[in-house]
């Protein structure tokens, strides 16, 4: 029937598939964890995996997908694409743009749902199943202190994203944990003097709290910064995490004696429980013979964005803004820019910052053992990534930077332009001691490498 | 063989061969590849089907048995995980206190919960346990926060007394362990371009799988069983035959929220840490869809619904643009940017999407959820007694109810 000879008739593939199956399953290469000598996910190929684990779905999905996309602006960078960014205002010149230690970056991601479990899970099979060698991100305290634990566990770098929370470095810090953005002590502290210049030193102070973790931490830090500088604490009230309307929570400070109203309140939150205050007419009252004030300890362009026209006026504090006129925040916003068409949120900075800190971590240590890259990074002193003057702390692995006092602007004239600077607080002023109070009871404990 | 008829024999059997070798089939495609994507073979996804499958297979025991339809049970699988990271910190990082514990504390909270719930039925029921289940979840979130740690989760710590064990090691927690072999321990073998993880873990969640499976069945077996699905069928007559039927369906909720709580403790066995999401509704919900998709009612359903779901969190949820585009590489862009536009929705943040399309269709297409879909593929090979009566079959596949 047919006129070529066949080569292979279906028997001969039978067979030769057979043999062959024997002959890969001959030289079978049996490992474990335990045995291997060097250090988890240890990248051997010509590239090099890092996991991005973002809140993509939840309350906190608009700060994910701008993490994201700074990632995305990140790798481009360190593999040699786009203007470079930061990295040529970068102080250490150990980055190329030839990926980390020669190796291009490739990355995954995954969605943490802002859930602790979510988020594990998601960093899980990055590290089981795609080999990443470093998880980042996390736009969520919890989420962050609980991946931080978990890498710690496996044996790889985390270096946090957007986490505003004391504990991720003071009592859950971890040796393979890093934190670039601030936290709520240093808010506290940078405030405190912006706020007794505006509003004097006799104030009464009532605060409403998320009820969780972040809410207690930033409560605490306010409070006790303007407690040190006179002011007194009428009184403090939880609200549910997941409440929409705040009304029921705004009246009896109406009938307090309270001339400052303090809402440590984050993201969804703080844009409605602003707006009732606003609704009640407490920027208008006039108590103990001063206007009544509103305060938001930590403040976001996103949030900003959300609440509106009720922002104006209104005093909080942030890690990082677009309109720094420095050369590093520069050349982020503007590579940002071409890319995406709009300005970066504070979230983008900072896990942009993340990205490069340690690829250039890598870079200096001359491998991805997370043992060395914990080594290269404590006590690194850089500049030019927006902040000033930087240093990454030894001892419980946070970054001492200056930080933005910012107030909602009179007379905006974009969407994006809702924030304006009222003091860069230095860095100096809002150092603590490692165990200082807020921060105590924890322990870094050793790095891990995972083998 | 156990005590089980044939046909359970062989599902018992099935069950164990696809659990014993899941790390090999779940891992079809060779690293490296573009369908390496696909892969579900790593520990972490793995040890979850299982302990979900535990979680649902508990949950049929009370909703596919008595039709009582709990909304809370995620509240259980709190517990037990709390109680569970609890003996970690204070006794030892062996898991068989944790999970024991787990069980007895989840055990227990059942009992109150289900004492009160089950005072009504229906839809009251539902709602009675949901509330309930959210109450813990806030009370766990905040309140409870000295026990619970709120909102970051119950973790251990290096201080942790631990006063069977050691408190850590060298600087480090030490690692969840079965009598020294640890949890996370686990051992490659790579085969040509395939590399699979059979890691220590897993396979003791499949001990404990296997267990609760066999006393699931003999439990749907059993004359208890049978009165469980009297209450079902009819509880009102059931009733008024002079049946107390309550004692009967407060143990079916006690065991399944033992079984919850013993998918807690595995949970926290695996990664310790127990954080409140685990209890809030949407947690509860994602059990009743896990037993609805495979199948209310069935044996196995339940394990391959909670597989399915978990599938779709972890796998979907994990692919982006940049991957969609490696795979359209060899089109022209245009066609590519058309194709990665259409499946966007479906991918990363829209695995919720996927989720919710496929469940639609599973409803309402296989009411019997996957289970039936099996049997519709199985009716297909049967050999068939006269080609008049396979006409009638294929009719008649709207069901009555």
């Amino acid at each position: 029937m047919t006129l070529i000879r066949k080569p292979f008739s279906r028997r001969s593939i039978l067979r030769a598939g057979a043999a062959g199956g024997i002959g890969l399953a001959a030289p079978t290469i049996f490992t474990s964890n335990a045995w291997s000598a060097g250090y988890l996910n240890e990248p051997t190929g010509s590239t090099v995996t890092l996991g991005f684990n973002v809140p993509q779905t939840g309350p906190y999905a608009d700060e994910g997908a701008d993490e994201l996309r700074a990632y995305q602006l990140a790798v481009e960078h360190l593999n040699g694409g786009g203007d470079g960014g930061m990295l040529t205002t970068f102080s250490s010149k150990a980055l190329k743009g030839n990926g980390i230690l020669g190796k291009k970056v490739e990355f995954v991601t995954g969605d943490t749902q802002t859930k602790s479990d979510a988020a594990r899970a998601s960093a899980k099979s990055m590290i089981e199943k795609d080999g990443a060698i470093m998880i980042t991100g996390g736009s969520s305290s919890g989420v962050a202190v609980a991946v931080q634990a978990l890498c710690q566990e496996a044996g790889v770098i985390f270096m946090a994203g957007l986490t505003h929370s004391n504990d991720t470095t003071g009592k859950d810090r971890k040796a393979n944990g890093f934190r670039h953005f601030f936290n709520s002590y240093m808010s506290g502290a940078a405030l405190a003097p912006v706020l007794k210049n505006a509003y004097g030193s006799d104030r009464k102070a009532y605060h409403l709290t998320a009820d969780y973790n972040w809410g207690y931490t930033t409560e605490q830090a306010v409070k006790e910064s303007t407690e040190a500088m006179g002011w007194e604490t009428v009184e403090t009230v939880k609200t549910p995490l997941a409440a929409t309307d705040f009304s029921a929570y705004i009246t009896p400070v109406l009938q307090s004696d309270a001339d400052v109203l303090v809402l440590n309140h984050y993201g969804g939150n703080m844009v409605n429980s602003l707006t009732n205050a606003v609704q009640f007419g407490l920027r208008d009252k006039v108590v103990n013979g001063k206007n009544f004030e509103i305060i938001v300890p930590l403040y976001s362009r996103l949030m900003a964005k959300g609440a509106g026209a009720n922002v104006k006026g209104i005093f909080g504090s942030t890690n990082w803004h677009w309109s720094l006129t420095d050369e590093g925040s520069q050349a982020f916003v503007r590579s940002f820019g071409q890319k995406y068409g709009f300005p970066p949120s504070q979230a983008a900075h900072t896990t942009y910052v993340q990205a490069l800190l340690y690829a250039d971590a890598c870079e200096r240590a001359g491998t991805f053992n997370p043992c060395g890259v914990v080594e290269a990074l404590e006590g690194f002193e850089f500049d030019g990534l927006g902040n000033g003057k930087t240093l990454y702390r030894a001892e419980d692995h946070q970054c001492f930077k200056d930080v933005l006092v910012v107030k909602g602007k009179e007379n905006p004239t974009s969407e994006f332009d809702l924030l304006e600077i009222v003091e860069v607080t230095p860095a100096e002023q809002v150092t603590y001691a490692p165990d200082h109070p807020q921060f105590a009871g924890g322990a870094l404990g050793t790095c891990n490498p995972g083998a | 063989m156990l005590g089980l008829n044939k046909k359970d024999t062989s599902l018992f059997l099935l069950v164990l061969a696809l659990v014993v070798f899941a790390p090999l089939l779940l891992n079809p495609f060779p690293e490296g590849s573009e369908l390496a994507q696909f892969n579900a073979g790593y520990p972490d996804l793995m040890q979850r089907f299982l302990i979900f499958g535990i979680f649902a297979v508990g949950f049929n025991i009370l909703f596919g048995l008595t039709g009582y339809l709990s909304f809370g049970h995620a509240a259980f699988l709190g517990v037990g995980s709390y109680a569970g990271v609890w003996m970690m910190k204070l006794l030892t990082m062996n898991v068989i206190p944790a999970i024991f514990m787990s069980v007895v504390f989840a055990g227990l909270f059942s009992l109150l919960v289900g004492y009160i719930s089950l005072r009504r039925s229906g839809i009251y029921f539902s709602i009675l346990t949901l509330a309930f289940a959210q109450m813990s979840f806030s009370l766990a979130y905040s309140v409870l926060t000295p026990i619970t740690n709120g909102e970051t989760g119950l973790q251990l710590a290096l201080n942790d007394p631990r006063v069977l064990g050691v408190s850590q090691v060298d600087g480090s927690i030490p690692a969840a362990n079965f009598f020294g072999i640890a949890m996370r321990d686990s051992f490659e073998l790579s085969m040509g371009g395939w590399l699979f993880t059979f890691n220590a873990g897993y396979y003791l969640c499949a001990v404990v799988m296997m267990v609760a499976f066999y006393v699931a069945i003999r439990i749907f077996r059993s004359p208890f069983g049978m009165m469980l699905r009297a209450v079902k069928s009819n509880q009102q007559r059931m009733n008024f035959t002079g049946l107390n039927s309550k004692p009967y369906t407060l143990a079916a909720f006690v065991i399944s929220g033992m079984y919850a709580g013993l998918a807690g403790g595995l949970m926290v066995a695996m990664d310790p840490l127990a954080g409140a999401e685990r209890m809030q509704w949407t947690a509860s919900g994602e059990v009743v869809l896990m037993t609805i998709l495979g199948g209310a009612g069935t044996l196995i359903g339940p394990v391959l619904g909670a597989g399915f779901i978990k599938y779709c969190e972890n796998i979907f949820s994990k692919i982006n643009d940049n991957i969609l585009y490696d795979w359209f590489a060899g089109l022209p862009e245009g066609l590519a940017d058309f194709l990665v536009f259409v499946i966007h929705p479906f991918i990363g943040k829209g695995w919720h999407l996927t989720l919710g399309i496929m469940f639609m269709l599973i409803v309402i297409f296989l009411p019997g959820g996957i289970m039936e879909g099996f049997e519709r593929i199985g009716r297909l090979f049967k050999r068939k007694p006269s080609s008049g009566e396979s006409v009638s079959a294929k009719t008649s596949t709207t069901p009555a109810e």
